[in-house]
């Protein structure tokens, strides 16, 4: 039997099925990883107390037929998700020492499964980043290595500590955010697959805000199925956010048919970006070609406004935020400053609190929404939003999904494009027109580069559609065979 | 007729435009089901919304968009089947989330027009310029402590609506009949009690003067108006601030002023520069608020008789007088009272009950209606006694004071008291006769010549009759008998 840290999480739903191991046992050896692998800095908070007692609940629900779909697979939180008694920080020093008295709807959901939770996951402050290196907390180190260089990489942003912690295998699968592509950039980054879906399939009730319309909850796992099974758990209509959708929830993992006869992929043109590496261009033209082997047709398709997608996102995410943030005052919960004057005590609260990042956004989300600036910048990012959408939707009429790469480079090494916001940006070039738009968006991986660097592909497909997604996505992962492990979990005796 | 204030150089207009701001009635908040229910222990009516707690969600209450449809109907005003929440952006103790989710572009009722009764009898059309839906902000307790600022967050997310005039009120009596108007129509329709005391409506007055004729001047936003009576105050002493301050040479600074119900002044709050800028937009966590014009049309079908259409059937059917109407439909148990008394009965005697009687009793004994010992069909009874001549009108007021300070019915009363009025043309003729005997000397003045002994006489069977007498059937039989 191979180690329980290797399982995915459909094999370990049947070893726990036909006792081969106790869900303690399952928690326990995730345990251990987490401790061997605690110099990653994936986690902000560990909490295998919890874990190990909830194992126990699992073992005994599934000694008495009650098991749920999820039960006695242990997973990573992002620290982004409200948990109840457990610390939640959003890898900020604002928020240190919060303690929620609720629990999130998509955690809730989870645990109603009978998932354990490991701890909660480092991030991008307020998960402002694509590098993980803006945490209050340090940043997560990537558990791969170029070939012959111990450099540490970032593991991507900003779920970073979800994405390094599954890719480790110190968790089967975790949970994330993504508001312009901090589940699909880190999941290539790591080697892993992650999935963003549709806007509303999650509530986003108990989840810290970033940027209200485009967080959505996701998954990390380390197999499209895996993914699948968690999404299941986390979706549904929930009445306490008025943005999640009175959809039902199908069943994601049966769409994993492997049968994409007949489908029609598109290949956005726009996403031939100068100065792409060659390696990401050739992966894509595997992909491509694995897909009509596979049955499916491709065609070339236009998304003529991709071009404006990073200035639109950067626009309307920041002043979201520069709102959603206004709530960490000092008044009610959090840190703050000793000030008797009332400015003061704003002032220096939110200067301790907050890091560079974060202020950066807040400085340019408060000036887009500015009288005098706000037609220019957000009413006129709001119509560019409008015509992004409309592109895919034309595009839809034409294929059912599309294939793209996830992200414009593999991992880089940590503090590399810290000079340059602008730069750092351009990380979400691929993933930011989905996210506008709201559609489902998955990262697969795919291959590695010529440093021994994973890379991914992204599958993005219409909305409320993660089945076909998924499907696709299935059959990528078939072809591309992808069976490198990091090294840093290569190197680590485990037994 | 406008108000004018007089100045060394002539005559000034005031141009007022108010923001009135009234609670909804409604067991729970805007955006979340905690309870809305005033005189709690601070900070005992709060959820994790109105804590803006990090990852809560605002979902809107349907019943308070039902309450704004109605309003906004009743207001004869334009009611948009499409709006949109936005966020007001500024920071403040009281204000969890650092922004209130308002309305500003779409609010969810526009124009419309409503109608006041000024005190020369005249009536004047005031423009509403739109309702919108918001949160009301938490309360800043600042004399508990001597260095430290309490905050009550049970009013945070209350849900209001608030309703903006156009600059059509031209004076400190219009604003006042248009503020009674307001409140009168939102406690009709039952969707805010109007309860001033307890903050549950509250006013802000734009005020400006000008020449006749004259272009708007710069008008400056007085907060904190919370009564009748502080309305009237606030807009003299301002309309006079400004027009000494033009007057002096200065100009007039855009700017937000606060009432000071002590002082009896305005005085500066913040200037045009320091404003706040709002950075509105909308709101990302609610989706844009739609429903169907069908929806509208039930609810209007739901709505009550409103006070001008009262007061109009008021002087129609019941032929009173613009005045009585006005006073009976001031509020709505009023108006059913008075309808319980009139039916059936004489509807003018019926109001001259009410509204002299009934109403001077209540307010000197410091008594609503609704605590009133004199129920409609008990003050209708003896109006009918009045009107059938078994008591007269004198009679009526002393059983009346008995019904108030007993409970008792008038027939009663009249009963016990053996009150009765006679109408027996023999007993009185009885009386007379005993009257004209006693008075020989009298009787001779009379009959040469002294007419005005008439009166003597009358009083003097009055008396006998101890005012039972019935006072025509007095008159006819005395002048028979005295030829």
């Amino acid at each position: 039997m191979s180690k329980l840290t290797d399982l995915t999480i459909a094999s370990a739903l049947t070893g726990l099925d036909n006792k081969d191991f106790t869900a303690v046992e399952l928690a326990q050896a995730h345990i251990d990883a987490m401790a061997e692998h605690s110099a990653l800095n994936a986690f902000i908070t560990e909490t295998p107390d919890i874990a190990l007692k909830q194992a126990e609940s699992s073992d005994k629900r599934r000694a008495s037929g009650d098991a749920g779909a999820l039960d006695g697979i242990p997973l990573a939180i992002k620290d982004l998700f409200c948990t109840n008694g457990v610390q939640t920080t959003a890898a900020s020093r604002i928020l240190e020492g919060f303690i929620p008295q609720y629990e999130s709807t998509v955690t809730q959901k989870l645990f109603d499964d009978g998932a354990v939770m490991l701890g909660k996951t480092n991030l991008d402050e307020f998960a402002m980043g694509s590098s993980n290196t803006t945490s209050y907390y340090g940043n997560v180190i990537n558990p791969w290595k170029r070939e012959g260089d111990d450099t540490d990489l970032t593991p991507g942003g900003s779920s970073g500590g979800s994405a390094a912690a599954v890719a480790a295998q110190i968790c089967m699968g975790a949970t994330g955010t993504d508001t312009g592509g901090s589940i699909r950039q880190p999941a290539s980054f790591c080697g892993i697959t992650g999935m963003k879906p549709t806007y509303g399939r999650c509530s986003r009730w108990g989840t810290i805000a970033f940027a209200s319309s485009l967080d959505q909850a996701g998954t990390f796992a380390r197999s499209v199925e895996d993914n699948a099974l968690l999404l299941r758990s986390m979706s549904g209509h929930d009445p306490k956010d008025s943005t999640s959708a009175n959809k039902s929830v199908p069943d994601f993992a049966a769409a994993l048919t492997g049968d994409i006869k007949g489908k029609v992929i598109g290949i956005p043109k726009e996403y031939r970006v100068d100065g792409m590496p060659e390696e990401i261009s050739a992966l894509w033209q595997r992909g491509i070609e694995w897909l009509e082997s596979a049955g499916a047709t491709t065609i070339e398709v236009s998304l003529p406004h991709t071009h404006y997608a990073l200035a639109t996102y950067y626009v309307i995410a920041p002043a979201e935020a520069s709102s959603n943030l206004a709530r960490y005052d000092g008044v009610r919960f959090g840190h703050r400053a000793k000030e008797d004057d009332l400015t003061d005590m704003y002032e220096i609260t939110r200067a301790e609190g907050f890091g560079e990042e974060v202020k950066r956004r807040i400085m340019i989300g408060t000036y887009a929404l500015s009288s005098g600036y706000y037609d220019a910048y957000y009413i006129k990012a709001q119509k560019v939003r409008r015509l992004i959408s409309q592109d895919f939707l034309s595009a839809f009429e034409k294929c059912d999904a599309l294939l793209t790469p996830t992200a414009p480079s593999s991992a880089f090494a940590i503090g590399e494009n810290e000079d340059d916001p602008i730069k750092m940006y351009l990380n979400d070039v691929f993933t930011v027109p989905a996210s506008l738009a709201g559609l489902p968006g998955i990262s697969i991986p795919a291959g590695v580069d010529a440093q021994g660097l994973p890379l991914g592909l992204q599958v993005i497909g219409r909305p409320w559609d993660e089945e076909t997604v998924f499907k696709v996505a299935g059959v990528v992962e078939n072809l591309a065979q992808f069976a490198y492990v990091p090294q840093t979990v290569k190197r680590l005796p485990h037994d | 007729m406008a108000k004018m204030v007089q100045g060394e150089t002539g005559d000034w207009e005031i141009v007022i435009g108010m923001e009135i701001h009234a609670q909804i009635s409604i067991e729970s908040k805007l955006f979340s089901g905690a309870s809305t229910k005033f005189g709690a222990a601070p900070n005992t009516q709060v959820s994790l919304v109105d804590a803006a707690m990090p990852g809560m969600l605002p979902v809107l209450n349907e019943k308070c968009v039902e309450q704004a449809v109605r309003t906004g109907l009743g207001l004869n005003s334009q009611i948009n089947t499409y709006s949109v929440f936005a966020r007001k952006n500024y920071f403040y103790p009281d204000l969890p989330q650092g922004y209130q989710i308002s309305q500003f572009e779409d609010p969810i009722v526009g124009k419309g027009e409503i109608e006041i009764d000024l005190p020369d009898g005249n009536v004047k059309n005031i423009g509403i310029t739109r309702l919108h839906l918001e949160q009301d902000a938490g309360k800043s307790v600042h004399d508990q402590h001597p260095k430290k600022t309490y905050v009550d967050l049970n009013r945070s997310g209350c849900a209001l609506m608030e309703i903006v005039s156009e600059p059509d009120i031209s004076g400190p009596e219009e604003a006042t009949a248009y503020l009674s108007k307001i409140r009168m129509i939102l406690r009709y329709l039952e969707t805010c009690d109007g309860n001033m005391d307890e903050g549950s409506m509250r006013a802000d007055v734009n005020i400006s003067v000008r020449k006749p004729g004259d272009a708007l001047g710069t008008r400056a936003e007085i907060k904190n108006v919370n009564s009748l009576k502080a309305v009237q105050q606030c807009i003299e002493f301002e309309a006079r601030r400004q027009v000494d301050l033009i007057e002096d040479g200065e100009k007039v600074a855009q700017e937000t002023r606060l009432w000071d119900p002590v002082k009896l002044e305005t005085r500066s709050m913040r200037s045009k520069e320091d404003a706040h800028d709002y950075r509105y937009f909308p709101d990302p966590d609610l989706l844009p608020l739609t429903f169907k014009q069908s929806w509208v049309d039930e609810i209007k079908q739901t709505l009550p008789e409103l006070p001008d259409q009262k007061k109009h059937r008021f002087m129609n059917d019941f032929a009173l007088s613009r005045y009585d109407a006005s006073v009976l439909i001031a509020e709505r148990s009023r108006a059913d009272y008075y309808e319980d008394v009139a039916q059936e009965r004489d509807t003018k005697l019926a109001a001259n009950w009410v509204i002299n009687e009934l109403l001077g009793i209540l307010r000197k004994n410091d008594k609503t209606l609704e605590e009133s010992p004199i129920s409609a069909e008990q003050l209708g009874a003896l109006i009918a006694l009045i009107s059938d001549d078994t008591i007269s009108g004198k009679i009526a007021k002393d059983v009346f004071a008995e019904m108030f300070s007993s409970g008792k019915s008038a027939a009663t009363i009249v009963d016990e008291k053996g009150l009765k009025q006679v109408t027996d043309t023999g007993a009185i003729e009885t009386i007379i006769d005993e009257v004209l005997a006693e008075n020989p000397d009298n009787v001779a003045a009379y009959k040469g010549g002294k007419d005005k002994l008439f009166g003597f006489f009358v009083g003097q069977v009055m008396k006998k009759s101890q005012g039972k007498a019935n006072p025509a059937a007095v008159n006819k039989l005395l002048k028979g008998k005295l030829g």
